[in-house]
């Protein structure tokens, strides 16, 4: 397992929702526990709900939801799905830092 | 109940020609299509130029979201079509770019709520009515689960329902026409159209089917489809019901000795077919009519196959049709395109562009048959006659050239030309005597009556005749041997009318013997009555002398008086003898 941990850096990420569909739901949550459980030093993460905003994740570039997109460190990452695939995940942040 | 569902149906216009047509009035209007086809086969045209239209003609805007290619590359792309694309992307066509990037992390299930989301807000923003989904299966296909692929499908549909917005959903095929994983995508939506794309000895044809349209009737056949320019184009299958505008008024071949033969030219709208062997000036027929129809001032569209426009004005030139002028003045336009160039349909629908763009009342196809080689295919065929159908229609006086060796063998190969040709003109080779001549016969012209004398064509740096032919013993004589037995009778007829004059001679001659003879004849009768006066006188004076001799006697006997009154009339009778015989010796 990559440890993707740099207590240095700021972590920065954004969640692109929709309402209440259940991958979103579930994404949301996903999204809190990884991040509490692998940035222990802090990180931000902004929840954008596309039924609210929808013309701001378009001019984003947003598909499909949910997408994870990490903004901090660089380089930009993006995640889709409702991030249950955590080995998934925790690869893709740790080949990324 | 029919009629209840048509009048649930609204149509929206694609204005892709031949479309509407076949499915009465286009796509349906806020429902799901699905465009079924391979690769290239012009499932993005297809959707693409529904929008352009929607947006050019009717002032609806439209949403395009691309997820197999990017949205700068497919305007890029459209780029060859005349639709300006840049301007309406600013005005009235959203491009969504749908694309993930290949570097996405896929992290559990997704779904598109939020893109529809989004395409809803976007859609009120700019008052869309069209959306096109444009491979929407490489993105589904990431969700890899069949259940959730048909899911986030059905979403699309109740989304387009729910926003009334006309939806066309691009799906791809492989060699199937049906792909399984999608297949129940054509049970869902409302109408299918499918694309196919396939290559007939070497030569590529595409053509589109209505394979499903609820609540409306439509053509299920297949359509030869073109891209051209102008875009996507269908070759309808033309009017079900033949009617053409008739005229009585005819117009010249550019051969006065055809047009008697054909007892006043062609029909104005009719379609003349000239068929031949190579070499049997076929083309200076037609270069001769549209030389005519030029002198007349009439536009003129000269299409060769294979043969450059120059090497065509060069080589009627030399037969004395003159083209130049007319090419100057704009009223001839020559349009030379090769016969193995793109497939038979874009090159119909080319020239199509050319008459619209001309716009001119007779037309000229030099050689129709080029295209033979790809006649076989029926699509093809069709698109011949579908063209000379169209020109027909439009009420263009057509000539068109056909290569046909014999007339036995090009019924088969040509029926559908010969069929549609109202004026069939066969030209042939008689070989005779070591040459070769050409020879012009009438092989049928509706609604003319019309010659049917063979003549012989000839051509010369003067220009082309037509000679009647000399048939002698049971033989058509052409060229030299035509020239000889004109020669022959010239002098024939000199020779008769010598022998003639001699006869006339012979006969003066005799007829003045004649007349000689008569005056001998007369001069001798003459002579004989002469000779028989003398004769008389000397019977008379004979008798006289006795009468006298008598009186004498009588006197010397004294007779009576009686006897006197003789003498006296005896002696008259002598002077007048006298007279008689002295007129005959004169």
């Amino acid at each position: 397992m990559a440890r993707i941990l740099t207590p240095s850096e700021e972590v920065q990420l954004r969640l692109y929702v929709a309402g209440h569909a259940p991958n979103s739901v579930r994404a949301i949550a996903n999204a809190r526990s990884i991040c509490d459980e692998h940035y222990t030093l802090g990180y931000g993460l902004e929840v954008v709900d596309l039924m609210m905003h929808p013309l701001r994740a378009l001019a984003d570039g947003i598909v499909v939801t949910p997408t994870l997109v990490r903004l901090s460190p660089q380089p930009t990452l993006r995640i889709i799905g409702n991030l249950s695939d955590r080995p998934q995940i925790l690869l893709a942040l740790g080949a990324g830092a | 109940m029919m009629q209840a569902q048509n009048s649930m149906i609204t149509k929206t216009l694609t204005g892709i020609r031949g479309f509407d047509e076949i499915t009465g009035g286009g796509l349906p209007r806020n429902r799901s299509t699905l465009l079924v086809g391979g690769p290239g086969c012009g499932k993005t045209v297809f959707a693409l130029q529904t929008l352009v239209n929607g947006a050019q003609r009717k002032k609806e805007a439209g949403i395009f979201v691309a997820f197999e290619e990017s949205a700068a590359h497919i305007v890029e792309n459209a780029g060859t079509f005349g639709w300006d694309l840049p301007a309406l992307v600013r005005k009235k066509l959203f491009f969504m770019d749908a694309r993930l990037s290949p570097d996405v992390v896929k992290a559990g299930e997704f779904d598109l709520i939020g893109m529809l989301q989004l395409l809803e807000a976007k859609a009120e923003e700019i008052h869309a009515t069209r959306i096109v989904f444009d491979g929407i299966d490489v993105l589904l296909s990431l969700l890899d689960d069949a259940t959730a692929e048909r899911r986030e499908i059905y979403r699309i549909r109740d989304w387009l329902t729910r926003t009334g917005l006309t939806g066309i959903i691009t799906q791809k095929s492989g060699g199937a026409e049906v792909d399984h994983r999608y297949g129940f995508l054509q049970f869902m939506v409302d109408c299918v159209v499918i694309l196919r794309h396939q290559v007939v000895n070497g030569s590529a044809f595409r053509n589109l089917r209505v394979m499903k349209y609820r609540g409306s009737g439509f053509s299920g056949d297949e359509f030869p489809i073109s891209v051209t320019r102008e875009g996507m184009q269908l070759t309808n299958r033309g009017p079900t019901e033949l009617t053409y505008e008739v005229t009585d008024q005819r117009i010249s071949s550019g051969l006065p000795r055809l047009d008697n033969m054909l007892q006043g030219g062609y029909y104005r709208g009719s379609n003349v077919l000239v068929s031949g062997s190579p070499g049997t000036a076929k083309s200076t027929l037609s270069g001769l009519f549209a030389a005519a129809a030029c002198v007349r001032g009439e536009r003129t569209l000269y299409v060769s196959f294979d043969e450059g426009a120059a090497q065509i004005v060069r080589n009627l030139q030399s037969v004395g049709i003159r083209f130049a002028p007319h090419l100057k003045s704009g009223l001839l336009k020559m349009y030379s395109t090769r016969t193995r160039g793109p497939n038979v349909e874009d090159q119909y629908f080319a020239l199509r562009a050319q008459v619209r763009q001309h716009n001119p009342s007779c037309v000229v196809i030099d050689p129709l048959s080029a295209l033979s080689t790809k006649l076989s295919h029926v699509a093809s065929a069709d698109a011949a006659q579908q063209f000379l159908d169209f020109l027909k229609g439009e009420g263009i006086t057509v000539v068109n050239t056909s290569l046909m060796d014999g007339l036995s063998t090009d019924e088969a190969t040509a029926t559908g030309i010969s069929t549609i040709a109202d004026t069939w003109i066969h030209l042939s080779y008689v070989v005779q005597d070591g040459e070769r001549n050409r020879a012009l016969t009438i092989v049928k012209s509706r609604g003319t009556g019309h010659s049917n004398q063979v003549r012989e064509l000839t051509l010369s740096d003067e220009g082309v005749t037509l000679t009647d032919v000399f048939v002698a013993q049971g033989k058509v004589l052409m060229g030299v041997a035509r020239w000889e037995w004109e020669q022959e009778e010239q002098a024939t007829s000199k020779r008769s009318e010598t022998a003639m004059d001699l006869k006339r001679l012979h006969l003066q001659l005799s007829q003045a013997e004649a007349a000689a003879r008569m005056e001998v004849v007369r001069t001798e009768m003459e002579a004989r009555s002469a000779e028989m006066g003398v004769l008389d006188l000397a019977t008379g004076s004979q008798s006289k002398l006795i009468a006298t001799d008598r009186a004498v006697l009588r006197k010397m006997r004294h007779a009576d008086d009686d006897a006197g009154a003789i003498v006296k009339r005896s002696r008259t009778s002598r002077r007048a003898t006298r007279k008689h015989v002295k007129k005959g010796a004169a």
